[in-house]
C-alpha cells in the first residue's frame, strides 16, 4: 500500500496567512523521509477559516481532513499514518463530505472551490465544469439571457438588480464592439468570496464570463481585480493562460463561432473603485471618479460601448445555472431573492468563513449556529451585514432573514454578503465615527455630499464623543446623513449613513457621553 | 538623478529603462494604470521624472498623468523603506482588536502609522481590508499574508522580516 498519496493543502491567501505554504513544506520533507510517494495538490480553500490550514488526504473511501494543522504537527502526524489517511490523531476532522458545517450547506458557486486543483482544466471538466459554456453554445444568446432571467438571478455586488435585465439590455444595444467586466474590487471589509473563488476555481469565472460574452455578443472581457489580492491575481492569469492554449476562449470559443478573450487588470487601492463607473474609468487609465447615470454602462460602458459590469459572484453563478437551468436555481431561496448566496461570516466569531445557503436563513441563525457566536467568548452586541457601508444589527433584529428586500426594510443591506461580528468591548460611537473617516479617505471627491459631508460628520461625531452637546450635534448627524443619503452620486457617500444612523439608533447608550474636561490652553 | 535606496526598487531611475516600460504597455487600452505598477516595480515608486514620458507616450497632459497618480493610494512619490508592513484596519480586524495591537507595534517602533523608521528598515502602512476578515487580526508583510496576530506573533514577524 504504497502507492502515490495525493494531499490537499489549500493556496488560499487566508490560508497562507495562518501558514499553510509551512505546512505543505512539512509534507514534502516528511514524505522524503518516509520514503513515501505524496502529490501534493495546492487546492482553493473549503472557506472554514478557524480549521485553517486544513489539509486532505485522499483515501480510497474519500477524502480525510485533518486541522488546524501547523508545521509542527507533521511530525505526528505521519507517526499515526497521516499517508493512509488514519483517523486516531486529535487534528483528524474525519471524511470532509461528513463535516457538519460544509455538510449543511448548499454550494452552487462555490460547489468546486477547496475540492479541485485550481490549476487543472481536466479536475475542472472532471468535477462538471464547461456543461454550462457547452449547452450556452447550444442553445444561443437569448435562450441563455431567458435561462438567467428565469434564475432570478441578481447582482451579488449588492446593489442586487435582475442579472438577466442588464445582459438583455447590452444584448439589444447596437455596437461594434462590447465588453464584459467582472467587478472584483472586493473591497468591503468582513467579504472574500471573489478571493476565494479566484484562487480555488478560477475556471469557473472564466466559463461564466464567456458564458456572458456569447448572450449579449461581447468578444472582450476585463476582469478588475484590488491590488490586495495578489494570489488570486496570479491564480486567474494561470488559469486564463490555460484556458486559451486549450481554446475554451480566444478566436473560437470551444470550437463555436464565438470568440471571446479576457485578461485581469488590477487596481490600486482605491476602495470607490468598486463602484461600477469608477471602475470604469479607472480601467480606462483614469482617475476612479464616478460617472452620473443615465447613461447607463450596458448603453455607454467601458470605452463608450456597451457593456455587462457585473460583480464577480454573479458570474461565477451562471454555469451552474446554464449548466442545471434557471428553473432549479430559482427553486432556492426566498422572496424576490433566488437562489443561493455565498455568505462570508468573519470578525469575532468561533467559526468563520463561507457558508452557501439559500436566502432566507435569519441572521440569528447566522451568527448565533453556524458562527458559533464570538471568538472571544463575550456575548455578541453588534454585527455589520454589507461591508463598511452596511448597517450594525443588533441582536433585537437578529430575526431578519438573509433577504435583500428584508434587510432593506430594516434600513440594512445584503451587500456583497459579508458578516461582521463585534463583541460587547465594542464602542458604536468610534464605529459611526469609523465609517465617515473611511468614506472620507476614499471618497473620489466628484460630489460634495460625499467629500465635504464625511470630513464634517467626523469632526460631528467627534464633539459628540467628547460629550460636547450631545442632543444637538447628534440633531446635526442626522441632518448630515439626510443630506448624504440622498444628495451623493453614489453609494459611498449615500450609503455611508446606514452604519452612521444604525449605531446611533440602535445603541443610542454610546452616544450619551459625559462632557470631557477641557483641555487648558 | 534620484538615488534609490529600496531593495524591492533595486533599480535606480534609468530613463531609457523607464522609456521601454512604458513601450510595453502603452498599446493597452486604458493602458495608464498597468504603465504605472510597472514602473513601481521597477522603481519603488512612481519617479517624477516618468510623469512627461507617460504623458507623450499615451497623448495626455502632465497634469492629467499626475492626477491618476495621485488618486490612488498604491503609488508611491518615494520609495518606502526596506521592508514594508501594511496593517489592516478594517472592521473585521478592528472586532479582533487591530487597534491595540496596532498602537502596540507602533510605539515599540517609535513611528506613526504611514511612516518608515529612522534608519530606513521598515515603513508601516494602514491597510483597508485584505480579505482575510475569518483569520483577523490579518496584516502583509513584504507582500506575504499574515493573519491571527497576537502583539508577539506580530513582533516575531517584523523581526524576521528585518534580519533576514
Amino acid at each position: 500500500m504504497t502507492g502515490t498519496v495525493r494531499i490537499f493543502v489549500p493556496k488560499d491567501m487566508a490560508a497562507i496567512a495562518v501558514g499553510a505554504d509551512e505546512v505543505a513544506g512539512a509534507i514534502i520533507g516528511a514524505a522524503v523521509k518516509a520514503g513515501r510517494d505524496v502529490k501534493l495538490v495546492r487546492n482553493g480553500s473549503r472557506g472554514l477559516f478557524w480549521l485553517e490550514p486544513m489539509i486532505e488526504v485522499e483515501t480510497a473511501e474519500g477524502r480525510v481532513a485533518y486541522g488546524p494543522v501547523a508545521a509542527e504537527d507533521i511530525e505526528s502526524l505521519v507517526a499515526s499514518g497521516l499517508f493512509d489517511g488514519d483517523r486516531s490523531h486529535r487534528l483528524c476532522l474525519g471524511p470532509t463530505e461528513d463535516i457538519a458545517w460544509l455538510k449543511s450547506q448548499t454550494r452552487l458557486t462555490f460547489g468546486r472551490c477547496g475540492v479541485v486543483d485550481p490549476a487543472s482544466l481536466d479536475d475542472y471538466r472532471a468535477h462538471g465544469g464547461l456543461e454550462g459554456l457547452k449547452r450556452a453554445i447550444e442553445i444561443g444568446p437569448a435562450e441563455v439571457i431567458a435561462e438567467v432571467t428565469t434564475s432570478g438571478l441578481r447582482g451579488r455586488g449588492g446593489a442586487g438588480f435582475p442579472t438577466g435585465i442588464k445582459w438583455k439590455t447590452v444584448a439589444d444595444a447596437k455596437a461594434e464592439q462590447k465588453y464584459i467586466v467582472c467587478n472584483a474590487d472586493e473591497g468591503d471589509s468582513g467579504t472574500f468570496a471573489d478571493r476565494m473563488l479566484m484562487e480555488g476555481d478560477p475556471f469557473c469565472l472564466i466559463e461564466g464570463m464567456a458564458i456572458a460574452g456569447i448572450a449579449v455578443g461581447a468578444t472582450m472581457g476585463y476582469v478588475y481585480c484590488r491590488s490586495e489580492y495578489p494570489h488570486a491575481i496570479a491564480a486567474t492569469n494561470e488559469a486564463i493562460a490555460v484556458a486559451r492554449r486549450a481554446g475554451v476562449i480566444g478566436a473560437s470559443v470551444l470550437g463555436s463561432p464565438h470568440a471571446f478573450d479576457m485578461e485581469v487588470r488590477v487596481g490600486a487601492g482605491a476602495y470607490v473603485c468598486g463602484e461600477e463607473t469608477a471602475l470604469l474609468e479607472s480601467l480606462e487609465g483614469k482617475r476612479g471618479m464616478v460617472r452620473p447615470k443615465p447613461p447607463l454602462p450596458a448603453h455607454k460602458g467601458l470605452f463608450g460601448k456597451p457593456t455587462v459590469i457585473n460583480n464577480l459572484i454573479s458570474l461565477a453563478t451562471v454555469p451552474v445555472i446554464l449548466a442545471r437551468g434557471g428553473a432549479f436555481y430559482r427553486d432556492f431561496g426566498m422572496g424576490r431573492s433566488r437562489g443561493t448566496m455565498p455568505i462570508q461570516l468573519a470578525g469575532n466569531l468561533k467559526h468563520g468563513g463561507l457558508y452557501e445557503t439559500a436566502f432566507g436563513i435569519t441572521l440569528g441563525a447566522l451568527v448565533d449556529e453556524i458562527g458559533g457566536g464570538t471568538a472571544s467568548g463575550r456575548p455578541v452586541r453588534a454585527v455589520q451585514v454589507g461591508g463598511p457601508l452596511g448597517a450594525y444589527f443588533p441582536r433585537a433584529l437578529f430575526d431578519t432573514p438573509f433577504d435583500y428586500e428584508a434587510f432593506a426594510a430594516r434600513d440594512g443591506l445584503v451587500g456583497h454578503g459579508g458578516v461582521v461580528v463585534f463583541d460587547d468591548s465594542v464602542d458604536m460611537a468610534h464605529q459611526a465615527r469609523f465609517a465617515f473617516e473611511f468614506c472620507a479617505l476614499e471618497s473620489c471627491g466628484k460630489c460634495t455630499p460625499c467629500r465635504i459631508g464625511s470630513t464634517r460628520g467626523v469632526e460631528v461625531i467627534d464633539r459628540v464623543i467628547a460629550g460636547t452637546a450631545p442632543t444637538s450635534n447628534l440633531t446635526l448627524v442626522a441632518d448630515l446623513c439626510e443630506t448624504m443619503k440622498f444628495g451623493s452620486l453614489c453609494a459611498l457617500g449615500g450609503f455611508t449613513p446606514y452604519p452612521v444612523m444604525s449605531a446611533i439608533r440602535h445603541f443610542p447608550e454610546d452616544f450619551d457621553r459625559p462632557a470631557l474636561p477641557a483641555a487648558a490652553e | 538623478m534620484t538615488s534609490v535606496s529600496n531593495p524591492h526598487a533595486s533599480v535606480l531611475w534609468n530613463e531609457g529603462r523607464a522609456a521601454t516600460i512604458i513601450a510595453e504597455h502603452a498599446g493597452m487600452p486604458g493602458a495608464t494604470l498597468p504603465i504605472l505598477h510597472a514602473l513601481q516595480e521597477e522603481f519603488g515608486c512612481v519617479p517624477e521624472a516618468a510623469k512627461p514620458m507617460i504623458a507623450a507616450a499615451l497623448n495626455l497632459s502632465r497634469a492629467e498623468v499626475h492626477g491618476v497618480v495621485s488618486f490612488y493610494h498604491d503609488f508611491r512619490s518615494a520609495p518606502a523603506g526596506r521592508h514594508v508592513l501594511k496593517l489592516c484596519r478594517a472592521e473585521a480586524c478592528q472586532s479582533m482588536g487591530c487597534g491595540r495591537l496596532h498602537e502596540g507595534a507602533l510605539d515599540k517602533l517609535g513611528i506613526a502609522m504611514g511612516e518608515t523608521t529612522a534608519d530606513g528598515q521598515l515603513t508601516v502602512e494602514a491597510i483597508y481590508c485584505l480579505g482575510l476578515c475569518a483569520t483577523a487580526p490579518s496584516a502583509l508583510i513584504d507582500g506575504r499574508p499574515v493573519g491571527r496576530l497576537t502583539p508577539e506573533r506580530l513582533d516575531g514577524i517584523v523581526r524576521e522580516a528585518i534580519l533576514s
